[in-house]
């Protein structure tokens, strides 16, 4: 018999409802509505009110998401490259170091910023701070940073001595105000000045306690402003000034008008008349200057590098520490990253950890080798039980479904640590293999403490997540499939593996995702039945979070996880295709 | 059309009975045997055991008692893969994750057919039903027709002696299920195989069917041709179930030799009728007239009858009309008339005179 049409063989011609179908597939893509305008764009006029209502529904669940659970999140991810600490607290320094050659000591330039930043960072109390941050890259920074906190306050101290000794006015907080201070801050803090009286006097008169309270002045002195004439005659004090100013008002809420100033302005001024600089000074204090430019070369002369190696801790003479100083002065580091790799980055580029201390690298390995351990424990186990569960009656299949959910009801510690009562040497398991002689009461297995107790555990915890998307998918494979194959022809074995399994894939797919997702950054499990050689990666990230305070580490470690996780996403839909997961 | 009765059977059904829960029966000694190149239909409504008998001989359910023999031998311990019998799905059944050429190869790679070979086979099945440019096509982007197609070709394509269908058109729409009908049936006679088929469609059944089994209740109620299953059914369920149909209920009070005479409950009035299933006079019966048999303002001979009747209600229905009518007290009588030009159309409240020959009206059993 001849063809008919090969592309229409129901050859009909009225409105059936594949011909409904065939019609639809060939209409033109470019339609236009009544009106002229494109069918797509009046459309989506159409619908743009149903998307904003939409949109309108989600916006609690969006905002609440977003502020608890996206921003903390990026924040704390943020943090893996995040290094400002350094740049932010010791500027002086790192501007100082761009000159450095690396090999040799720093220079006393260098020594001199250091000591600045120094002096300041301490009176914020943030040095310690610095030392901690240092001492991931480098062990024993830590306590070089809080034994010179302690004692960088005495540079310059032998600089102060002689100014007072050449004029005694150096030593009154006026003078430096007529120095360093602007006009305009001296004017605004007298007016300060005067609010404050009155106010005092108002409250003396007041009759009443609460009346005196109510007229309290708490109004902050007015910030400091440092004078233009100072910055430019002698700039470094000015910097160091008003730095001191700045700490004396916020940290003390004292004046400077009141306060001596540190060392390390003393230090400054002699750095700058020593320099030369000051010559072109006109202000008030201009005799003063003057008087001193021509006295310092006479000072007594004390390097601010000897001062750190003699005085403080000779440990700054290893150029190693200033390597690494200068290796994370940018407020940007892939320092925690290359550490997450077992890399290190030293002032002569990246290098491979010490033998000894090389972890992540085999702790990933690890959390990928058991997470995939227990995706396939799961699917060994779940896949049968699944294939039960659809193929049986309703009622029989609710209930046995309880009892896979039975678990989920069950809290996650109390089960795990079931598991340690069921595994341990002594354990319950263990016990009824030796009763039944499988093994001698001398080899007990060691199924706790270590990845085996880990693989159990976890694949019994997870063992639900691979089941319940199996079983939603295999209930929606039509048993007629199965039928059909064996009236072509197909053994039991052969329509299970070429029929149903195909189809059962999605469910694999789904629940493989979940499972291997969730193991990989599973936490309490492995660490409480993990011993030593089953924890996960998840377990060195909440070490740093809580007890080393690495946060910066742990933030890269988790990058790397949520990379990890990523990636291996991207490849299941390259492999499988993600439409190919189903959850039913 | 190849008679079935006088060959040797092919399939045998012999005493078969189903149960699934141990309490009823749900094929209830089931004697059928089908002849070889036979297309039988089994027709009935739902639950009356028919996909039950389909699906003991595809091998999927087990009789209860009774033995199913295929050519000559038994097979209720033979499973479905090995019995031979090709298979169609009223949800076509094709398998979604492979191509139609994949679905057609399944049966052939199962059988170990040799590359080459196999690839000539689904051509030429595929070409059988005019399918052959979709091979490489998913069944999901066939329309519902080209799908049972290919579920056909599928079922054919490893050439098995017998096929079954499970109400294969249910699921199309009016005009495309005409068309397969006829190309399966077409198909079924080209190839010479032996189909049994089950449908409850009965106008399926009629046009396809060498012989239909009607079943209700677990029992073939009756196996005829079309033409003798529609015009001399044998019990008042086949009437009613096949065609349209007219019932008088009454009592026999004349019987002898062929002829009876039924008094009409309603109205008492007497006519004339052809005994099926009353044995002796006072027997209560179904009168039984098909609603075309029945003609307006006869002219015939006495022996012809007459009743008044009332019209409530005149459908036109394109090529029949239909018309209601009142009689002998029911309201339900339908008269069907060609669209002749010279047909009248009544109005609903004429009063009219009906008639029908007494070979046309068979009393049946209550």
């Amino acid at each position: 018999m001849a063809r008919s049409s090969a592309t229409a063989p129901d050859a009909f011609t009225g409105a059936t409802p594949d011909n409904a179908m065939r019609d639809a597939d060939r209409a033109e893509a470019a339609m236009v509505a009544a009106d002229g305008t494109p069918l797509k764009r009046s459309l989506n006029r159409a619908l743009r009110a149903q998307k904003l209502r939409a949109l309108a529904l989600i916006a609690p669940l969006l905002i609440f998401v977003l502020v608890t659970f996206v921003a903390p999140i990026a924040d704390m991810l943020f943090r893996s490259v995040e290094n400002d600490i350094i740049s932010e607290n010791l500027p002086r320094t790192v501007q100082a170091l761009d000159n450095w050659n690396g090999e040799d000591l720093p220079d006393e330039e260098v020594f001199r910023a250091l000591g600045a930043d120094l002096v300041i960072a301490s009176e914020l109390r943030n040095h310690t701070r610095i030392g901690s941050r240092l001492n991931y890259e480098m062990t024993g920074i830590s306590s070089l940073f809080r034994q010179t906190g302690r004692d960088v306050d005495d540079i310059g101290e032998i600089y102060a001595d002689q100014f007072i000794a050449l004029d005694e006015a150096w030593e009154e907080p006026s003078t430096w105000m007529t120095l360093m201070a602007a006009d305009r801050w001296i004017e605004d803090r007298e007016g300060w000045l005067r609010d404050a009286a009155e106010a005092e006097a108002a409250q003396d008169a007041a009759e009443t306690r609460e009346e005196a309270r109510a007229l309290d002045f708490d109004t902050p002195e007015p910030a400091f402003r440092i004078s233009d004439l100072a910055s430019e005659a002698l700039p470094r004090t000015a910097s160091i000034y008003s730095e001191f100013a700045r700490v004396i008002q916020t940290e003390d809420e004292d004046s400077p008008a009141e306060e001596d100033p540190w060392n390390i302005v003393y230090q400054a001024l002699y750095e700058d008349l020593s320099a030369g600089r000051g010559e072109g000074y006109e202000g008030e204090a201009a005799a003063l200057i003057a008087a001193a430019r021509e006295a310092v070369p006479q000072f007594e002369e004390r390097s601010v590098r000897d001062f750190f190696l003699e005085e403080i801790d000779e440990d700054w003479a290893d150029t190693q520490i200033w390597g690494t100083i200068e290796a994370f002065s940018d407020p940007y580091t892939a320092g925690y990253f290359l550490t997450a790799a077992d890399l290190r980055l030293t002032a002569n580029g990246i290098e491979a950890q010490p033998e000894g201390e090389q972890i992540y690298l085999m702790l990933f390995q690890r959390t990928l080798f058991m997470s995939l351990a227990i995706m396939f424990s799961c699917i060994a186990l779940g896949y049968p039980i699944a294939f039960l569960l659809s193929n049986l009656p309703m009622r029989t299949s609710n209930l046995l479904l309880i009892l896979v959910l039975l678990p989920f009801w069950t809290s996650l510690l109390v089960r795990t640590s079931a598991w340690k009562v069921l595994l341990q040497q002594q354990g319950v398991i263990n016990d009824i293999l030796v009763w039944l002689g499988v093994i001698s009461d001398t080899a007990r297995l060691a199924l706790i403490n270590n990845q085996t107790g880990t693989i159990i555990a976890m694949t019994h915890i997870l063992l639900p997540f691979m089941i319940l998307p199996l079983y939603s998918v295999m209930k929606t494979i039509p048993p007629h499939y199965v039928r059909a194959a064996k009236s072509l022809g197909a053994t039991n074995w052969t329509a299970f593996w070429r029929v149903y399994f195909p189809q059962s894939v999605p469910g694999i797919g789904a629940g493989c995702i979940l499972v291997f997702i969730l193991s990989i950054g599973y936490y309490i499990t492995p660490e409480l039945v993990g011993g030593t050689t089953g924890t996960f990666i998840s377990n060195r990230i909440a070490y740093h979070i809580s007890t080393s305070l690495n946060w910066g580490l742990a933030a890269a470690l988790g990058t790397i996880l949520l990379v990890v996780v990523l990636v291996l996403y991207y490849l299941y839909d390259r492999l499988v295709g993600i439409d190919n997961v189903s959850l039913g | 059309m190849p008679d079935g009765h006088s060959q040797q059977a092919f399939v045998e059904f012999d005493r078969v009975q189903k149960s699934y829960d141990g309490e009823t029966l749900v094929v209830k000694d089931l004697n059928l045997s089908i002849g070889r190149g036979e297309f039988l239909t089994m027709l009935g409504p739902s639950g009356s055991g028919k996909t039950t008998c389909l699906m003991m001989l595809a091998g999927f359910e087990v009789a209860t008692h009774g033995e199913i023999r295929l050519d000559g031998r038994e097979i209720n311990n033979i499973p479905p893969h090995k019995r031979g019998i090709g298979m169609v799905f009223q949800n076509y059944a094709l398998f979604p994750h492979m191509s139609v050429a994949e679905n057609l190869a399944f049966p052939l790679e199962v059988r170990k057919i040799g590359k080459s070979e196999r690839e000539a086979k689904i051509r030429r099945a595929l070409d059988m039903v005019q399918m052959g440019d979709f091979g490489g096509r998913r069944p999901a982007q066939l329309s519902g027709g080209q799908q049972q197609r290919v579920a056909l070709a599928r079922a054919l394509v490893f050439e098995p002696e017998l096929v079954l269908m499970d109400e294969p058109l249910g699921a199309l729409d009016k005009q495309l299920r005409e068309t397969l009908q006829f190309e399966i049936t077409r198909l079924a006679h080209d190839l010479g195989i032996t189909v049994v088929y089950v449908t409850h469609d009965q106008t399926e059944a009629l046009t396809m069917s060498d012989r239909v089994a009607v079943f209700d209740d677990g029992r073939i109620q009756q196996l005829a041709t079309p033409d003798a299953l529609y015009e001399q059914p044998q019990n008042s369920f086949v009437a009613q179930f096949i065609g349209e149909n007219n019932t008088l209920e009454g009592e026999v009070v004349a019987l002898e030799d062929g002829r009876c005479v039924v008094r009409l409950d309603a109205s008492g009035e007497q006519i004339d009728a052809v005994p099926v299933n009353v044995s002796k006079v006072g027997d209560k019966t179904l009168v039984s007239i098909r609603p075309e048999r029945v003609e307006f303002d006869p002219d015939w001979d006495e022996r012809s009858l007459t009743l008044d009747a009332e019209v409530l209600e005149f459908i036109y229905m394109g090529d029949v009309f239909r018309t209601r009518l009142r009689i002998a007290g029911r309201d339900d009588f339908i008269v069907k008339t060609r669209n002749r030009a010279d047909q009248t159309r009544l109005r609903p409240g004429q009063k009219v005179k009906i008639g029908w020959l007494p070979q046309d009206c068979r009393a049946l059993d209550p």
